[in-house]
């Protein structure tokens, strides 16, 4: 009997293993609900330094339409996790992504007028189209939940929305 | 009122023919949002009708045609454009131009 036990505590060592070894290219649900989350939370912030910064009429209601559909997606995203009772666990790639907005936010903080304004605008281009393709590539394929897998489909479409919109916005800065 | 059974028959058959007689009667066409799609993309109307967009995403959308009308959609909320002139115009949301529709409106 105490054979047996121990046989299969190892047994599911090797299976918790296996599983982490995986965890390490593939996100697990609750680090994807984290991603997803700071990725919003990353362009609400610099959305709010636009809104601060920018004197552009265009600029603003952009960056006013960012924060409006971010807060929404990661109010939806909390309500999913607070459901399907999962708590959102912070990982490399989050850590990765908020480091990266802290130095682009501080690269725009030192520019004004014309400047900052193509400046976030292309960001925000460039931003969102490294979102979306983390999102098809990786995040989307590795959600296990249906719900959540949903909710990022849905994300997806938004920020391609947003990638097009940029890009609009950009165009017409030049 | 006693109004008999045939005469009451009666009206109600002229009031349905007449009403079939009117030859284009405006008519609400209903165009769904759910998850950044508008469904159906495309439709067909007649000069005097009107479109309501129902937006069920918990999003701000538009229905916008470039260089012409837009219709604001709040979140959750309905918007109407009655069509006053015939053409067929492409149309966009504002927010997100990833999200297309077309209206074809016969005279």
């Amino acid at each position: 009997m105490t054979i047996r036990l121990a046989t299969a505590a190892a047994a599911i060592a090797l299976l918790l293993g296996g599983n982490w070894a995986l965890a390490a290219d593939k996100p697990t649900d609750p680090q994807i609900a984290h991603i997803a989350y700071t990725a919003g939370v990353i362009d609400i912030e610099a959305a709010k330094q636009a809104i601060a910064t920018s004197k552009n009429k265009t600029v603003v209601e952009f960056a006013e339409s960012m924060v409006r559909d971010h807060e929404s997606v990661n109010k939806q995203a909390l309500d999913l996790v607070k459901k399907l009772n999962v708590t959102p666990e912070d990982n490399d790639t989050s850590k990765a992504l908020a480091q990266a907005a802290e130095t682009k936010r501080a690269e725009l903080a030192k520019l004004t007028g014309d400047d900052f304004d193509k400046a976030y605008v292309e960001n925000e281009a460039a931003y969102h189209k490294q979102v979306n393709g983390a999102l098809e590539t990786l995040l989307i394929p590795s959600a296990q939940n249906t719900e959540l897998k949903s909710l990022l489909e849905t994300g997806l479409k938004l920020f391609q929305g947003h990638q097009q919109h940029a890009e609009h916005v950009a165009t017409e800065l030049k | 009122m006693s109004a008999n059974p045939a005469r009451r028959a009666f009206l109600a058959l002229f009031l349905g023919a007449a009403a079939i007689a009117v030859p284009a009667q405006a008519e609400t066409i209903q165009v769904t949002i759910d998850r950044l799609v508008y469904a159906p993309p495309e439709i067909q109307a007649k000069v005097g009708d009107e479109i309501e967009w129902i937006n069920k995403d918990a999003l701000v959308h538009t229905a916008t045609v470039q260089g012409g009308a837009e219709v604001l959609l709040p979140p959750k909320k309905s918007g109407r454009l009655p069509l006053q002139e015939p053409g067929s115009f492409d149309y966009i949301c504002r927010y997100h131009p990833n999200m297309k529709g077309h209206i074809t409106v016969r005279p």
